[in-house]
């Protein structure tokens, strides 16, 4: 195995509740290179938010490994930030207050309090965000909490961007422009992403590598496929482009040909 | 302050002469309509309360009008009671004292007796709703002592203290704790999980979860005890200063029954119900301005 920037090496997951015990995932190994986008896509409650949790160091794998820039990775840390499926910004903080907590923890020792306070406004500013600073979470739509839950985590300066479903919540037409708001920073800041989604168009057009997962339990890697789509992408031009609909057709027949969602039997 | 300061103030530039805005100006209508519909609200939630209220004035001063009742109709309170309701702040020797001296006497223990519930409230209530283990040793024990009625501890605070005054504040103590520590226990038990990952993620020390996730999350429940405990607490000191004597409500009820002053014991509820109304939309409007946001996301 090559050396990568971020990899997951044979991650089983079980969870025990008394004495059943289900296995979540199995044999899971992914891995990615600074830099790279790669999403991971496949149907409700075959384990990506585990998955991802294990990168983020909030669950334990039963066994295997992740390994983030050459070290182990066994608990969380603003290193590898998590915009959550639900945006979780803390609704007694301003939107300020919010990134501004992340980014006191993050460079508290490094950053005067000029800086830290510059440094909020700008990732507030990348997102679109800065007007809304001194709004609370409840007082914004949507679509803008996602924005500041991205904002609060591309603050932290993290290694790996880690997002769970984050546009999952939102109508067709905030998602379509905060996805182009995605592409546009991972174009300029060059992260590495990592993104759970159940939207095919969402894995095609933004990443640069796709994770099929196959149904639960014991779900498993199914197939990795490569979008070689050039960037900057437009989606509009990508709409009647050979190779993206090609790579759609080929998630789409995995998740509903070969892996179709059948109800679990609970 | 100095007076050199005072001094400044007739220099500030002179205002503008005041606009002249004709009464009923065309382009307000705005304000009008909304002073005119907060007065129609008021009207509308006030109308039903003063017709209750003269019903029961009426209903009492038909029913009790006899002289040979035993409890005096509301005009007889007013005459027999007149000196006690125009001198709120009357201050004679020892226990003769206005009804105001007597609710700041009792507002007074309640004050300590509260405020030491309040501390040692949370950090109890954070201890069992953070740590299972304490949480097994410590809950059965708060469900057994909850239920112990807050007279019963008067008798053993006595005994403890030796004294009246202490005695009175524990009991409302022991009696106020009991919500706040079962309520915040619950507001930390269910701090979602959400909460607890962003934590994780930024890798908060225990001091910096404590006062930035803990108890902003907590506050809601936490507030909700700390209304139920003075709500508890002032029907306890009422009852614990019937026993005690000295300064205070409870006394002087207790002293105006001994004395025959059925008229007295009547003015004096109406101060403790008042009382303990403004002391529970008091804490009620503090909870409601530190939690505000909290509760929606
Ligand atoms: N803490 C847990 N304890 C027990 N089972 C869990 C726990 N978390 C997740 N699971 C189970 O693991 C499976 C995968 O869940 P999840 O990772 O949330 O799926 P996805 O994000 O793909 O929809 C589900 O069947 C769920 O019931
Ligand atoms: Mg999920």
């Amino acid at each position: 195995m090559t050396k990568s920037y971020l990899s997951l090496e044979f991650i089983d997951k079980s969870f025990e509740r008394g004495s059943t015990r289900t296995e979540v995932l199995k044999q899971v190994s992914v891995s990615a290179d600074k830099g790279e986008f790669i999403s991971i896509i496949g149907h409700s409650g075959c384990g990506k938010s585990t998955l991802l949790n294990i990168v983020a160091g909030l669950t334990q794998a039963t066994t295997g490994v992740v390994l983030l820039d050459g070290k182990v990775v066994d608990q969380p840390g603003p290193d590898r930030a998590v915009v959550f499926q639900n945006h979780s910004l803390l609704p007694w903080l301003t939107v300020y207050e919010n990134v501004r907590l992340a980014v006191d923890k993050v460079f508290s020792a490094t950053r005067r309090k000029r800086e830290r306070h510059d440094w909020t406004m700008r990732n507030l500013e990348l997102v679109q965000m800065a007007h809304a600073a001194d709004k609370r979470p409840s007082e914004v739509s949507g679509g803008m909490k996602q924005r500041v839950g991205i904002a609060r985590a591309l603050a932290m300066e993290p290694k790996v961007l880690l997002l769970d479903e984050p546009f999952g919540a939102l109508d067709a037409l905030t998602r379509a422009h905060l996805q182009d708001q995605v592409m546009q920073i991972h174009a300029t800041l060059g992260n590495t992403v990592l993104m759970i989604t159940h939207d095919v168009d969402e894995a095609v057009l933004l990443s640069d590598r796709i994770v099929m997962m196959t149904n639960g339990p014991s779900s498993r890697i199914g197939e990795i496929l490569d979008v070689p789509l050039a960037r900057p992408r437009r989606r509009i031009e990508l709409a009647s482009d050979r190779t993206y609909l090609k790579c759609r057709e080929a998630v789409l027949k995995f998740l509903y040909e070969r892996h179709r969602f059948v109800e679990a039997a609970e | 302050m100095s007076v050199t300061n005072l001094k400044l103030k007739p220099q500030a530039a002179p205002q503008p002469p005041d606009q002249v805005i004709p009464l009923g100006h065309p382009g307000r209508p705005g304000t009008d309509s909304r002073l005119a519909r907060l007065a129609a609200q008021t009207v509308t939630n006030l109308v039903p309360l003063l017709v209750t209220l003269s019903l029961f004035l009426l209903a009492w001063q038909l029913i009790c009008s006899s002289p040979a009742s035993s409890l005096p109709a509301p005009t007889r309170v007013l005459e027999e009671s007149w000196d006690l309701i125009v001198h709120p702040f009357y201050t004679g020797q020892g226990v003769d004292q206005g009804l105001f001296w007597h609710v700041f006497a009792s507002l007074q223990r309640v004050a300590l007796g509260y405020a030491m519930a309040a501390v040692v409230g949370i950090a109890l209530g954070v201890l069992v709703g953070q740590s299972a283990l304490a949480m097994r040793g410590l809950d059965p024990i708060f469900q057994v002592l909850r239920t112990v009625p807050p007279l019963a501890w008067l008798p053993l605070s006595l005994a403890a203290f030796q004294d009246g005054n202490p005695s009175a504040i524990f009991v409302i103590f022991i009696t106020a704790i009991w919500p706040i520590i079962i309520n915040t226990a619950v507001g930390i038990r269910n701090i979602p999980q959400d909460y607890q990952n962003v934590a994780k993620v930024l890798r908060l020390n225990g001091f910096e979860y404590f006062g930035k996730i803990m108890l902003p999350a907590a506050a809601p429940y936490i507030f909700t005890g700390l209304r139920i405990g003075i709500g508890l607490s002032w029907l306890a000191i009422v009852a614990a200063e019937m026993l005690i004597g000295g300064v205070g409500i409870g006394f002087f009820i207790w002293d105006a029954w001994n004395s025959s002053l059925i008229s007295d014991i009547i003015v004096a509820l109406i101060y403790v119900g008042i009382v303990g109304f403004l002391l529970d939309r008091l804490i009620a409007l503090i909870g409601r301005a530190i939690t505000r946001g909290t509760a929606n996301s």
